[in-house]
């Protein structure tokens, strides 16, 4: 165990991944608000998808770390700390969701009383589609990830230091509590956010499709993070190809869950065909969308499917670095998919530019701002030592 | 089991999981090819350790599972859309998410038993049941909790000196020579075999007597078979009438049912007509139906001289001068009707198809009583005899 530690210097990242980061989040920013000035509801919409985005690659970035605990997974000690530092985006959602929050009005068409009134569906829906609870429910979700983000983070920062194995005990419980609340929590966050935007539409499986896309996407950063820093030698050198397939066979197992999930919610609404249901598909067959529906059949689940089918494609940190980018691209297809169809038809304008640019700039901010408090490498953690010994069979 | 004297491998077997893959490491830099190691659970890291290439299995499971899925959508596609399309659930024919699931499955289902069976048959050389090293000290070992090491003797590099050596250095645990099994043979008329066979024999029909006979006729199993439904024909005792199957209700008529009032009548009144003309398709579905419902009796040709002539009240031809005489409400009729021992076809040939016999029945008659001006026409090519 000593060895190990000795092996491992930390080293800085470089002052222009700071820059650029600020550079990019501040030109999404001016964006943002420009978008703002010229189409405030598009702006809007795309504020509220990149906020969506920011926090499935956090949140599924913090089920990963409780899974490593829970799971009993050696592979994923050494890389743990990049998991750790992009669910840090969870810190950062209370003070991101406020631009939405104060414009409830204009994403929502649940939020105006005349609206309701007039809707005997919508009346129903309203003991739980109401302003009051949505904010309380949104801000409690917030600070219950938060609470669980400090206390797994302070253990395993302290480890460092003390390398107390009780903290991976206690990390173990931690973690296996907050997996169910996760369910629930994400099965909540997705239905306040992104299924009531079309508050007539029925779909129990929704939570689990959003859980999907999530978790795709934090292992897609986790991946490409990985591979860059370890070909810059930021992380601990005994770090070899055998890890990275297990990200990339993570990665192509959740992508296959994904498509199946994506298609149980096709198939089912395809064949009931209700009309309170199928609309919702309608939508995205008309008016140009059917393009972007198939482009993210051949995008989320086509291209990195056959990509990352055979093993030796699963270690290439070439391909994966690759595939990597494009599952992030495809997660943002997603996303759009997810929203903008239920208010127009197909047109791309320069405002959407935002959610990448907004993206980018908070994780690399947010990456570097935690890169900076503590090791790349959880020195401590009692497991380290098996885990970089970790071998693909 | 006997053994030769010829020598077939060197087994060693070592104490832990981090000696092994030293071994392998050892035996592949020593340039042996033909080696093997057994461990009693997956080792990490042995497919580098032995330096393996790898393995050309997955070509075979992908080749299976893609044929699978090819195959699978071609023969959905050919019974549902082509062959026997049926509308289910308003949906199209060719109903693609439909049949994702069963491509999904079908492909899984190939690509897993190609894999296990090329991997017994090219990989194990299945069936392999007198492999050498069966029933030695060695493969006990390996089978419980030890981690071996066996080169083979038809190594190019092999030699008892050297192998012995490098197991020693290694710090093998022990060291076994393994020889090759003297060939057996197993006659197939052996009692042994010969009562297993019986056993077996007894034990499938017994147990299928069993099942079919006995087991499916208890509780639980017997709870498909008496269903609480009225079953066609039986009483029930939730209508007042008690009648299981039900009447339809007066003065309504089926959907596309034209309904014949002149039934049990002698003759249909004049005014009865052909309502559908002889065009081409309508001769043909005639043609189709005569064949396969009037010519049984009344021949081919209309000629009543089908096989039943001769052991039956003979069937009359058609072509007899009251039989041309006849309107074409009247041959309809004795089709819907019966007559004689002609017994009524309105459940068997629908409305349309009895009418298209008509026209067929007339154009047989026409043809075996052509009037010289028919014969000039076909001359002239103006008909096509062969229609």
């Amino acid at each position: 165990m000593q060895q190990t530690n000795l092996e491992y210097h930390k080293k800085e990242l470089p002052k222009k991944l700071e820059q650029t980061g600020w550079i990019i989040f501040g030109a999404g920013v001016i964006l943002a608000v420009l978008g703002f000035a010229l189409d405030q509801h598009r702006a809007l919409l795309n504020y509220l998808m990149a906020y969506m985005f920011i926090l499935s690659i956090g949140i599924g970035s913090l089920l990963l770390i409780a899974l490593e605990y829970v799971g009993g997974a050696d592979w994923s000690v050494p890389i743990r700390r990049v998991v750790e530092f992009l669910a840090a985006i969870i810190i950062l959602l209370p003070l991101l969701v406020l631009p939405l929050v104060l414009n409830i009005h204009d994403i929502f068409h649940w939020a105006h009383d005349e609206a309701v009134n007039t809707d005997t569906l919508l009346k129903g829906k309203s003991p739980y589609l109401n302003i009051t609870f949505f904010i309380i429910r949104v801000f409690a979700i917030l600070a219950i990830w938060g609470l669980f983000y400090y206390l797994l983070i302070r253990n395993s920062n302290a480890q460092d230091k003390t390398h107390d194995q009780f903290l991976t005990k206690k990390n173990i419980i931690l973690s296996a509590i907050f997996i169910p609340v996760f369910a629930i929590t994400i099965t909540l966050t997705s239905v306040d956010w992104l299924m009531s935007l079309e508050p007539h539409w029925f779909s129990t499986i929704f939570g689990v499709y959003f859980f999907a896309s999530s978790v795709v996407a934090s292992l897609a950063a986790v991946t490409l993070f990985v591979v860059k820093l370890k070909e810059n030698g930021y992380l601990h050198p005994k770090l070899v190809d055998d890890h990275l397939f297990s990200l990339g066979a993570l990665q192509f197992a959740f992508i296959n869950f994904w498509a199946y999930i994506a298609f149980s919610q096709y198939l089912l609404i395809w064949y009931a065909n209700l009309p309170e249901e199928n609309f919702w598909f309608l939508h995205r067959w008309q008016h140009g969308w059917e393009f972007l529906s198939l482009l993210l059949i051949v995008t989320h689940f086509i291209v990195p499917y056959a990509a990352l089918l055979s093993q030796p494609a699963k270690m290439d940190p070439k391909r994966l670095k690759f595939i990597s980018i494009w599952i992030l691209c495809a997660h943002f297809i997603d996303i759009y998919w997810l929203v903008m169809p239920n208010f127009e038809g197909y047109y791309f304008s320069l405002i959407d530019l935002v959610v990448p640019l907004l993206v980018i700039g908070v994780i690399i901010l947010i990456f570097n701002y935690r890169s900076k408090k503590s090791n790349l490498v959880p020195i401590g953690d009692p497991k380290l030592q098996k885990g970089l010994d970790f071998r693909v069979p | 089991m006997k053994r030769t004297n010829e020598l077939f491998a060197i087994a060693a077997t070592f104490n832990s999981p981090n000696d092994i893959i030293n071994a392998a490491k050892s035996i592949a830099e020593a340039g042996y090819k033909n080696f093997d190691i057994n461990t009693p659970y997956p080792v990490h890291g042995m497919d580098k350790a032995m330096q393996l290439k790898p393995s050309k299995l997955g070509y075979i499971t992908l080749t299976f599972g893609l044929s699978g899925a090819v195959f699978a959508l071609l023969f959905m596609w050919w019974t549902m859309s082509i062959d026997y399309p049926q509308i289910i659930g308003g949906k199209p024919f060719f109903a693609l998410p439909a049949f994702i699931p069963v491509t999904f499955e079908v492909t899984v289902l190939l690509a897993t038993l190609s894999t296990v069976i090329g991997l017994l048959t090219f990989i194990f050389g299945f069936p392999h049941n007198k492999h050498s090293l069966h029933d030695t000290n060695y493969m006990k070992k390996v089978s419980a909790d030890k981690f071996g090491a066996v080169i083979y003797a038809d190594d190019s590099m092999f030699s008892q000196t050297n192998i012995n050596e490098l197991f020693t250095t290694l710090k093998a645990e022990s060291i076994e020579f393994i020889y090759h099994n003297e060939k057996e043979s197993y006659p197939i008329f052996e009692p042994k075999f010969l009562t297993f066979l019986l056993a077996v024999a007894l034990v499938t029909s017994g147990g299928t007597y069993f099942i079919l006979n006995k087991l499916l006729f208890m509780e639980p199993f017997s709870w498909m078979a008496y269903q609480d439904k009225t079953n066609a024909q039986e009483k029930s005792d939730f209508f007042a009438d008690q009648y299981g199957m039900r009447q339809k209700v007066e003065g309504t008529v089926a959907r596309g049912y034209m309904p014949y009032p002149y039934m049990g009548q002698v003759n249909p009144p004049q005014t009865l007509a052909n309502p559908f003309l002889p065009t081409k398709e309508n001769l043909k579905l005639g043609q189709a139906k005569y064949l396969t419902f009037c010519s049984p009796c009344h021949g081919n040709f209309a000629d009543g001289d089908s096989r039943m002539n001769g052991q039956f009240p003979n069937p009359p031809t058609l072509h007899s001068t009251r039989a041309r005489d006849f309107s074409d409400g009247m041959i309809y009729h004795i089709i819907t009707n019966g007559q004689n021992v002609m017994p009524s076809y309105a459940a068997q040939i629908t409305r349309e198809e009895r009418w298209a016999i008509v026209n067929y029945v007339r154009v047989l008659q026409r043809a075996k009583n052509a009037k010289d001006s028919d014969i000039e026409l076909i001359q002239k090519g103006l008909i096509n005899a062969a229609n």
